[in-house]
């Protein structure tokens, strides 16, 4: 009898145990494109050490957990106490409002308030976390094929044809396979949509049928990946809004000119080390401007946690500003807290091409357009981004026509934005 | 053994109890009561409740959070100026992948069959090694069907073994992915590589099954093989080979795994199969239709079911026709 007893105490405090374990966890679930997942880790481990009674898990997924998954437990009003997501705006109901809850509402909205609304509901002043990032979409060459084939590099006021040009002397010259190439990405299509004069915000707020600015570089961009111009495979080798990058293939030094963003930057840096030079070169210029896409990863609370009161100290403490500091100097990313980004950082790396990189990119985000820093607030871009997408790589297969494709594109925002009872 | 006394002892009191009270007739309704549960839980419940999808609109996740429609998800996916031509149809994507998915199942069971049975005959005979052979031949059921998928993404890409291959014997590399035609083909041999094994054990045991001396009195009669195999094999191993056949007819209209590995559905939408569409419109696009998808995997389950019924229906009347003779 005694020894039940005992076995029956063990058990009782093992239970209570784990119940307390589990009262302090936070479970954070991060995608990376570069080291920042390592950044981070190393950051929270710090955390830990100074709050001993809240355990943070990292769960590093790939991107594609977080956009095809995450939707669906949060759907589900499950998911993780914190995420890291960049269709932020969409899904903007399940973020946390953090505003009662940080220690210094001013701070918060003093330094990220900027792109606070990229990641709220509509109409309110909801504090749903920060941007770990601040992205512009913009171009990449590869200096190296460039200087062998004794072809100058476009300046900053070249047009997208002028790369065109430039980088298939390049590719023909050096025998490399893909001129150019553009990641398979409604976001990515839209930074020189825009730049030749496209507008896809409605006067009623929404989906706007697909203009001639956009209907021009969708024609022009079809036509690249026909005459091989434009890397064909980043584009047909997927069905639907699939997520597709040809960053490998610059890092193999088997592309000319890449445009993606950014977030390659410290990709590039670790991977390409010295085996050739490469350059940031912003984004080519358009018939209306030279605007790139911005947009970013950010980090959200979930409001289904069971656990605010750890959540809200784990986003105060990464939200803080020496630790936005350590992140972006270490991970090679560009900050949106607006008191760093005044007081300058020093990013640590001896990568002189990475450094010279941001510095583009810093200059590039000069040369936005108004429509591309309204879309990443916008509640309809992914609905536009994947049918762009989807119906562009069709065309871009050769199943359908360029004008069949424009046709499709429309009807599918129309039934998306239908389907969604708004 | 004493173990085994004392465990049948103890189920047989509680069993002689329930015996008492259903009676005889009612214990066979007891011991299927445990599967048919787990029937009803895994496969009734969650066929209703898709049902419930399919008759729902919006974007929202939760049933109850959901717009009744009534057949307004069927009508679109129905809502078609000619069936033969998706780019006039409203889901042009579904019928499509209706259409992907239909010249699949024609070529991947006719040639899974063709393969599994050949390859069966073969591992049949005498050989040297048969073991070795067999397990060569089995060998690819084995491994996940993603793990199928990289295999074959990294030989077929453009830098991919083939294209190294080629490139070394003087040929130009080939972009096979980027084909419609050949990604189709690498979709159907792929699926039959990975999976023909296991098709060839069930004929393997098939033929093993059939007695020996038949084949020794057909010989003595002086009849050709190809008469033996026309007149004792194939009629002897048909259960077996229509076993294989709606085993591989359902696995073919389910594809999804190792394709959505390999082509992801391309090159465009030209290897976009009826599951992926499915997936793709309730989980993967921007603003999902849980609805659609719910419909789309309705009308495919029906098609399944017809086609199982017509093949059941077929071997029942093959073994009739076999009966009387």
């Amino acid at each position: 009898m005694k020894k039940t007893g005992t076995m029956l105490a063990a058990l009782a405090v093992g239970l209570l145990t784990s119940t307390a374990a589990l009262a302090g966890d936070v479970r954070i679930m991060w995608y990376s494109d570069g080291v920042e997942g390592e950044v981070l880790k190393d950051l929270l481990d710090r955390f830990m050490k100074e709050n001993p009674g809240i355990n943070v898990i990292l769960d590093n997924v790939s991107y594609s957990v977080v956009k095809e998954q995450l939707p669906v437990q949060l759907e589900a009003g499950n998911g993780p106490d914190i995420a890291r997501v960049t269709n932020l705006k969409a899904q903007a109901q399940h973020w946390l409002d953090l505003r009662p809850l940080v220690a210094d509402a001013a701070y918060w909205d003093e330094n990220f308030g900027g792109q606070a609304d990229w990641m709220r509901p509509d109409g309110s002043n909801q504090i749903s976390g920060f941007m770990t990032q601040i992205t512009i979409a913009g171009g990449f060459a590869n200096k190296t094929l460039f200087d062998q084939a004794g072809v100058a590099i476009p300046g900053k006021d070249a047009t997208w044809d002028d790369w065109a040009k430039a980088a298939k002397q390049v590719a023909e010259n050096q025998q490399v396979p893909f001129p150019m190439a553009l990641d398979r990405s409604g976001h990515r299509l839209s930074g020189p949509n825009l730049a030749y004069g496209g507008n896809y915000i409605g006067a009623d707020g929404k989906p706007a049928p697909l203009d001639e600015g956009s209907k021009n570089f969708l024609k022009t961009f079809v036509g690249w990946v026909a005459d091989g111009t434009m890397s064909k495979d980043v584009w047909v080798s997927a069905a639907g809004s699939t997520y597709r990058a040809a960053a490998d293939d610059f890092i193999n030094g088997q592309l000319v000119y890449y445009y993606s963003g950014s977030w390659q930057v410290p990709n590039f840096s670790t991977k390409i080390g010295t085996n050739f030079d490469w350059v940031a070169t912003g984004s080519p210029c358009g018939p209306a401007n030279c605007t790139g896409m911005t947009g970013g990863a950010g980090l959200v609370a979930v409001k289904y946690t069971k656990n605010p009161k750890d959540v809200v100290k784990v986003m105060d403490y990464l939200a803080s500003e020496p630790i936005v500091k350590e992140f972006s100097e270490r991970t090679l990313f560009l900050p949106a807290h607006k008191g760093v980004l005044a007081k300058g950082l020093d990013f640590k790396t001896d990568d002189a091409q990475a450094k010279a990189a941001l510095n583009a990119f810093v200059e590039a985000s000069k040369t936005l357009s108004d429509e591309a820093r309204k879309l990443p607030g916008w509640l309809w871009s992914d609905a536009v981004y994947g049918a762009l997408v989807t119906r562009v790589s069709q065309a871009a297969a050769g199943e359908m026509t360029v004008d069949e494709a424009f046709a499709r594109i429309d009807s599918d925002i129309a039934t998306k934005v239908k389907d969604s009872g708004n | 053994m004493v173990a085994v006394r004392l465990a049948m002892g103890a189920i047989d009191v509680p069993l002689r109890w329930v015996q008492r009270r259903l009676g005889i007739g009612g214990m066979a309704t007891f011991f299927l009561l445990p599967n048919m549960l787990i029937f009803g839980i895994f496969v009734l419940l969650p066929f209703f409740i898709n049902f419930a999808y399919s008759m729902t609109g919006g974007t929202a996740l939760f049933l109850p959070d959901r717009t009744f429609v009534g057949g307004e998800q069927y009508a679109r996916l129905f809502d078609c100026v000619n069936y033969t031509d998706p780019n006039s149809c409203a889901e042009d994507t579904f019928w499509t992948a209706v259409g992907n998915t239909a010249w699949f199942v024609v070529l991947q069971v006719t040639l899974m069959i063709l393969f599994s049975l050949i390859t069966a005959l073969i591992l049949n005979r005498e050989l040297m090694a048969r073991s070795f052979w067999r397990a060569v031949f089995f060998f690819p059921v084995l491994l996940s069907p993603v793990v199928v998928g990289l295999i074959w993404k990294w030989i077929l890409q453009r830098q991919g073994l083939l294209n190294f291959g080629l490139y070394g014997l003087g040929f130009d590399p080939y972009t096979w992915l980027n084909d419609r035609n050949w990604s189709f083909a690498a979709t159907v041999g792929v699926s039959i590589w990975a999976h023909m094994g296991f098709y060839t054990l069930i004929l393997l045991a098939g033929l093993q099954a059939i007695p020996k001396d038949l084949y020794e009195a057909a010989e003595m009669d002086g009849t050709r093989p190809a008469r033996a195999f026309w007149r004792i094999t194939l009629p002897l191993l048909m259960p077996n080979l229509l076993v294989v056949v709606v085993l591989v007819l359902i696995r073919a209209v389910q594809i999804f795994d190792e394709v959505y590995v390999l082509t992801g559905g391309g090159p465009g939408i030209s290897t976009l199969y009826i599951t992926q569409y499915i997936y793709e419109t309730g989980f993967a696009t921007q603003l999902r239709n849980p609805g659609l998808a719910a419909a789309a995997s309705i009308l495919m389950g029906a098609v399944l079911v017809v086609l199982t019924l017509v093949q059941l229906g077929l071997g029942r009347k093959g073994e009739k026709k076999g009966a009387r003779k």
